[in-house]
């Protein structure tokens, strides 16, 4: 009984003091440290605020550039395919269709700066060191003909590059520019006298066609298309491959999961084709830098012309440390640390032959 | 293999397919005459009547029957370089009711959608705060919860669409879009707890994963509405959608709602991040661009009539059915036209209207057989008219790419078969 009275008491006060209660603080959570903070904290904004200590210069950047970036954006930023551009279309932001570089569009070099240092290299984040985010902002800037080629970029100097668009963007105006005319009366009845077709979607016939989705279900690697729209989306059926003698399903199975770590550049199974990587179909047993139609590293071109060939123990080696095995190619991957992992993509890129 | 796809049929061969078979039996559909003879599914005792289903615990946790297996998400390759960092789209055309399961919400990620355990989560506060505070998962879940409906609607939805007809099917010109009911905590209850220092006017929020896309948002919009959840149709959030944890940015552009939310930094200006510079800001025709344009403005579409979704029924009872949105407000009213504009008239709205959150409307009609052009307009609680393509491009030129909010044409043939279309 006595507990009963104390539990209504109790909630009798929390209903009283709930409002104040939650306006104070509640008190969980705990505070941050400082290394923690200084880890996580690392965005700069435009007046440069966030920007570390160092500097890198133009040449450098070229070097870290072809290394780490160029294999999507190109070697000139020109960009690969359909990966972004970063460099050129001065002028072209009225044009019909306008080409937004960090030249062309971006308002402040901080942005690239934070974009790089966050958020790239693309599935290698966060690894570079901010002397060679410098160098590489330095380079960008280059190739937009911002800065000549002694150009060096450091904390001090960044605030006096000023891109070309800074005065570019307005903030939105669609409460003064557009509610005034879209907020009216509709029309119901007599809007209008004649209503003519002026567009069909079927003239262009880019949309992707459905029946390709369910041809997948029904109809393994029926279509060039059906594997890779397969890989994509894990809630279709996986096209059967036929795996060579000798090939341990289990391990091919683990190697198809790390292999997505590499499938943003390499592609496999029927139809693939050349990406931002080499396609690896039948890659075991290749001459390296040999797949048809790529533009290698002249590093890599060099090492099939000394006889280096994919085999288990080579893309084992290569895989452990990719810039160790083949200085200067262009592979932006950090490589696979465990040799499990190494020997169950071997095993995945067994089962497709050329 | 001798087994059929047994999906119900969206492409062209299985409408055919569909519209022969409902064309022999069109007569008797459109006049409710006696049937020809009696129907075996009826006369005859099918296997499901007289063996057994599955038990309990067949599945742990279900997926769709096979026979809906078409209705899944779906992406358009020529759009980006990568899976990794794509879009896809939701079947919107084949979904009824607001809420939009999360196994078929379109997905965006700019690195892929990680894995990222409870244990592993932290969420920093740090910034302009009198205290710098790291919570844990388990500390979310001790703050006062509430739970609402939004929808999320990608800027870039219909931005296909701006210079001409592109895309066949409400799938891939309105599919950027899910509305879900969203179980977290208010921000604000966690900025408050860090405590914000009087030069603190705006915060900038960063993901987990590689790309960590940071976005800026004034203060203001993150002490009114926004939302840190965990929980999304009462299920614990999909891997795709920020599992475990993502903001809800009500009403404003979906690449604002991070997911797996890792840092809320309070700043005295916006950061200016690739996302709200390079990308999400529109361009006008002279060449200069809008930033900082979050709202997502009213717009409706009509998911069924669609290209994926033709009439199979021949003349007669259609149901015109679609979803109307705005990131100011509720929706107040829809209309519809099937002949392109010269009349409306006023749909059926669902129940359950919520602030920012999608709207179901339902026009019955008496289909004569001939084609028609059929558009929805939605009007929200402020009063603001869906415009045409016609009127926003006057404004705006064609290449804003983003928040492209104009009424849809979809010409349906008397065949049944629809197509995205533009009329004059």
């Amino acid at each position: 009984m006595s507990k009963f009275r104390n539990l209504v008491i109790g909630t009798a006060l929390i209903s009283a003091m709930a409002a104040p209660v939650w306006a104070e603080k509640i008190g969980l959570g705990r505070p941050a440290l400082p290394e923690e903070i200084a880890a996580w904290n690392r965005d700069v904004s435009p007046d440069g605020t966030g920007l570390p200590e160092g500097s890198g210069d133009v040449l450098t950047g070229e070097d870290l550039f072809s290394a780490n970036c160029a294999s999507c954006h190109g070697e000139f930023g020109e960009g690969v395919g359909n990966w972004p551009k970063l460099a050129g279309g001065k002028d072209t932001l009225a044009d019909d269709d306008p080409l937004k570089t960090v030249g062309s569009y971006w308002p402040h070099l901080s942005t690239t700066f934070d974009y790089v240092q966050r958020s790239m290299p693309f599935g290698n984040a966060q690894s570079l060191s901010p002397d060679e985010v410098y160098a590489i902002v330095a380079y960008v800037l280059y190739n937009n003909d911002l800065v000549d080629e002694d150009f060096v970029l450091s904390k001090e100097n960044f605030a006096e590059v000023v891109l070309p668009n800074a005065g570019g963007f307005i903030v939105d105006d669609r409460e003064t520019t557009e509610l005034p005319i879209f907020t009216r009366e509709p029309c119901m009845e007599n809007c209008k006298q004649t209503v003519e077709i002026t567009a069909h979607a079927s003239v262009l016939d880019v949309t992707p066609d459905v029946q390709d989705d369910t041809a997948v279900v029904a109809e393994p690697a029926a279509e060039p298309a059906a594997t890779e729209t397969a890989v994509a989306e894990p809630a279709t059926a996986e096209p059967a491959v036929e795996e060579p003698a000798g090939v341990d399903p289990a391990l091919a199975a683990a190697g198809e999961k790390v292999f997505k770590k590499c499938a943003a550049c390499h592609k496999v199974g029927e139809g693939a084709k050349n990406a931002s990587g080499p396609v690896l179909n039948g890659v075991l047993g290749r001459v390296a830098g040999a797949a048809e139609g790529f533009k290698y590293s002249s590093a890599m071109a060099e090492a099939g012309a000394n006889g280096t060939v994919w085999d288990a123990a080579t893309i084992d080696a290569y895989l452990a440390d990719p810039k160790g095995f083949i200085p200067k190619n262009k592979m932006s991957f950090a490589g696979l640390k465990k040799p499990e992992d190494r020997a169950a993509v071997i095993a995945y890129l067994a089962g497709f032959a050329q | 293999m001798t087994d059929e796809p047994e999906t119900k049929g969206t492409s062209r061969r299985a409408f055919l397919r569909g519209t022969a078979a409902a064309s022999a039996g069109l007569v008797a559909a459109a006049t409710s005459v006696r049937a020809e003879g009696a129907d075996p599914l009826i006369t005859e005792i099918q296997p499901w009547a007289q063996g057994f289903g599955d038990g309990v615990d067949a599945t742990p946790y279900g997926l769709p029957i096979k026979f809906e297996s078409d209705v899944v998400r779906r992406n358009v390759s020529w759009l980006t370089a990568d899976v990794i960092s794509s879009i896809n789209f939701t079947p919107i055309h084949a979904l009824d009711g607001t809420i939009t399961p999360q196994g078929c919400a379109f997905e965006r990620h700019h690195s892929g959608a990680i894995e990222l355990s409870k244990d592993d989560y932290r969420l920093m506060i740090n910034g302009l705060v009198d205290t710098p505070l790291v919570f844990t998962y388990a500390d979310l879940e001790r703050f006062p919860r509430e739970s609402h409906v939004y929808f999320l609607e990608c800027a870039a939805n219909t931005g296909m669409e701006w210079a001409g007809s592109q895309l066949n099917g409400s799938q891939f010109t309105h599919g950027m879009i899910h509305n879900m009911e969203y179980t977290g905590i208010p921000l604000r209850l966690l900025l408050e707890e860090a405590g914000v220092k009087p030069e603190g006017k705006w915060i900038f929020v960063e993901g987990a994963d590689a790309s960590s896309n940071g976005r800026s948002i004034p203060l203001e919009k993150a002490l009114d509405d926004c939302l840190v959840a965990f929980k999304a149709n009462g299920e614990a959030l999909r891997k795709e959608h920020g599992y475990p944890v993502r903001l809800c940015v009500p009403g404003w552009e979906g690449n604002m709602w991070v997911k797996w939310l890792r840092r809320v930094e309070v700043t005295e200006n916006a950061v200016e991040s690739r996302e709200e510079t390079s990308k999400y800001t529109d361009t006008l025709e002279n060449g200069t661009s809008r930033k900082w344009t979050w709202v997502m403005d009213a717009k409706s579409v009509i998911t069924a009539p669609s290209p994926q979704a033709p009439i199979t029924h021949g003349p007669g009872p259609l149901v015109i059915t679609g979803l109307a949105w705005s990131g100011r407000g509720t929706i107040s009213r829809v209309d519809v036209t099937v002949d392109g504009g010269k009349t409306w008239k006023t749909a059926r709205l669902a129940p359950h209207s919520h602030d920012k959150a999608l709207h179901r409307f339902y026009l019955d009609h008496l289909w004569d057989g001939s084609e028609m052009l059929i558009q929805s307009r939605a009007v929200d609680s402020t009063g603001y008219v869906q415009p045409t393509k016609t009127e926003l491009r006057q404004v705006r030129g064609v290449n804003s790419v983003y928040h492209n909010n104009c009424i849809q044409t979809w010409w349906v043939k008397s065949t049944g078969e629809a197509e995205n279309v533009e009329v004059s």
